[in-house]
């Protein structure tokens, strides 16, 4: 857990996204770590640029789907064979071909469901507190048409006067000290 | 050849493509989300918008009279009865659902064919498939006779440990349409949540700071998290294009798994699903037009929205148009004397005019026009083509469900169907729910997706240093 005070980080702000990925490739390149940038639309090649390449979503929905149209498959061959056998129409009790239907839509709702939450869960939200809200750019900008590149305090490079003076050679529009 | 109506100078023309812009020119990331945000935080609410508001309250109002009475008296003050044991409740359960489907083709299967022009319709598009769904999801349940029961038929574990049967298409239906809305809700959430951020930012009110940021759980936009957010998106937007092919097909299971002449065809399913992209179309065209009007969003919906829907409309019509001509040839090819007479009295039978009226509304009017540029990009007429065609294709319901079943094999069980005034309480009731519904979405949630239109900016690409000098 890190100390919940003193500094999170410095923020730089720029217009477009290209000084933003050359800002953040440089960075990367200079060996810095502890990163992120903040941009109102996704923007791949920040996310290139510091290094972020994949991530877990389309594993968990995998898992996700397939527990889900196992579970429903299991449910119905249960209730048909052992549970509640009903004879509708001479059918066999084990008829699978029917089940498939309802099994093949708990496979899409599971799925769906882990991607949108395992998604939010990656991402560490809800999290309605985070010290970049308290930047005073970054609330009219990160959202709307503003782009920013965090570097944190946790990175060991870090150090407030120096990392302020090599932010300002990206000319970024601003640099900002972030609290806790 | 079309291409000759249109003026070379006109400047909603892209010069390099000939086709209509995606967005007006000039705009800026600024200058969207001002526009489509200022529509949810301005505290002005128009009076057109309270005046409408009013006018659909009353139809919601009207819909919670006849259930009440449907709830008190039971399902006989509806015409249902035999051999018309499905009526309205049916008809207008496929209408209202095959409505929504549009929403998930433009949000979903359009975001995996990469077509740009979608985003700025999705937002609304998706918000008319929840509403749309909700009403289709009253119909059934109402329908049940004692909908205090309905949980019935869902797996629960009674202690009469009685269980559902899952060899029947309707248990199929409960999981399509169960499944249906739950997606369609949350792809609908998650595509806002970034949107919800940017109203949590500029909301000036306390009120709407805390609205929007409970919303928005928290989005700052770190590239890690729209990484992850899109592959999700993604994701979603592949489960629901199955899904959503599904819903229509398992609906028109429930027919066609009967035996009766008129329903039991194979062709059902794609003619079912073409049917509802037709019928959505039209149906986001009746909401769009409207609303791009009365909020000044010409140069976000363009007429190149209108043009490309017309387009839709156009393909999917004629799928419908062959599965009404294979209806034709199997009920001949057939060789069934019960097949042959099904259709000869559904054409020229005593309910043959509602047969008529689906072939004016579905096929004869918009089929011939819509080839035209100039009139797709005709704005009135393509808002009086959605009419027809929504007109038309609750008609095409109606065929299906009371056509077939109002003469059925034994002569002397012969009747007809004419629907009460509770049966039109309940459909016009449902019209006025679901304007009530979307007239709340459009005041308080920001009805285009502001972060996919940003996309769609030049100034939204990373170019090298070399390029950026040469602009």
């Amino acid at each position: 857990m890190p100390a919940r005070e003193g500094t999170y980080g410095l923020l730089a702000e720029f217009d477009t996204p290209s000084d933003l990925v050359r800002a953040a490739q440089q960075a990367r390149q200079d060996g810095w770590r502890r990163m992120d940038c903040y941009t109102p639309y996704p923007v791949e090649e920040a996310a290139e640029a510091i290094g972020f390449h994949r991530n877990k979503v389309p594993l968990l929905t995998l898992i996700g789907g397939l527990m889900g149209g196992a579970a429903m498959f299991s449910l119905e061959t249960w209730i048909s064979t052992l549970a509640y056998p009903l004879n509708v129409a001479g059918r066999p009790p084990y008829s699978w071909p029917a089940f498939i239907v309802p099994a093949y839509e708990w496979t899409i709702l599971w799925a769906g469901l882990s991607a949108a939450f395992g998604m939010l869960a990656l991402n560490g939200l809800p999290s309605l507190y985070h010290p970049l809200f308290n930047a005073p750019n970054f609330r009219d900008g990160a959202t709307t048409d503003k782009f920013f590149l965090c570097l944190e305090a946790l990175d060991p490079k870090f150090d407030l006067t120096e990392t302020k003076a090599y932010l300002q050679k990206f000319s970024p529009n601003s640099v900002v000290e972030v609290e806790y | 050849m079309a291409t000759k109506e249109v003026k070379p100078n006109d400047p909603m023309i892209d010069p390099a493509t000939g086709e209509f812009r995606v967005i007006g020119q000039g705009q800026t990331f600024l200058s969207i989300t001002e526009k489509i945000a200022r529509i949810v935080l301005t505290p002005h609410t128009p009076m057109g918008w309270f005046g409408l508001f009013t006018v659909a309250g009353g139809g919601a109002t009207m819909l919670l009279v006849a259930l009440t009475w449907l709830f008190l008296k039971g399902v006989g003050i509806w015409a249902i009865t035999q051999p018309v044991a499905w009526g309205f409740a049916i008809i207008n359960f496929v209408w209202w659902i095959g409505i929504g489907h549009a929403g998930t083709l433009i949000s979903a299967i359009l975001l995996l064919f990469k077509q740009g022009w979608r985003n700025a319709i999705s937002r609304f598009a998706e918000a008319m498939t929840i509403f749309a769904v909700c009403c289709a999801g009253l119909f059934p349940l109402i329908h049940v006779g004692r909908p205090w029961l309905g949980y019935w038929l869902f797996p629960l574990p009674f202690t009469m440990t009685v269980w559902p049967q899952f060899r029947s298409p309707l248990m199929w239906d409960v999981f399509a349409v169960s499944t249906y809305a739950t997606i369609s809700v949350v792809f609908w959430y998650i595509g806002m949540v970034p949107d919800l951020a940017t109203l949590r930012d500029r909301a000036h009110s306390r009120i709407g700071q805390y609205f929007y940021g409970m919303l928005s759980v928290g989005w700052r936009g770190s590239v890690r998290h729209w990484m992850r957010y899109e592959t999700a998106s993604l994701l979603l937007a592949g489960l629901a294009t199955p899904l959503v092919l599904s819903v229509h097909t398992v609906i028109s299971f429930d027919f066609a798994v009967a035996v009766l002449p008129g329903w039991h065809t194979t062709i059902f399913p794609p003619y079912f699903v073409a049917g509802a992209i037709y019928s959505g179309f039209a149906m986001v065209l009746t909401l769009a037009i409207p609303l791009r009007k009365f909020y000044h969003l010409e140069s976000l919906v363009t007429e190149r929205h209108i043009d490309n829907m017309g387009k839709v409309m156009l393909a999917t019509g004629f799928i419908v148009a062959y599965g009404y001509g294979m209806e034709a040839f199997m009920a001949w090819y057939s060789a069934s004397h019960w097949e042959a007479f099904m259709f000869w009295n559904r054409v020229f039978g005593p309910m043959g005019w509602s047969y008529w009226v689906l072939i004016t509304c579905n096929l004869a009017i918009p089929l011939t026009t819509l080839w035209s540029r100039k009139l797709r990009s005709s704005i009135p007429f393509m808002f009086f083509i959605s009419i027809v065609v929504n007109t038309g294709m609750w008609f095409e319901r109606f065929v299906i469900v009371v056509t077939s079943l109002y003469r059925d094999f034994l002569p002397s069980s012969w009747g007809t169907y004419r629907a009460t005034k509770w049966d039109y309480m309940t459909f016009v009731g449902t019209l006025g729910f679901f304007t009530f519904l979307f007239l709340l979405f459009v005041r308080f949630l920001p009805m285009i997706p502001m972060n996919e239109i940003r996309m769609l900016l030049p100034a939204a690409k990373v170019k090298p240093k070399a390029a950026e000098a040469a602009d």
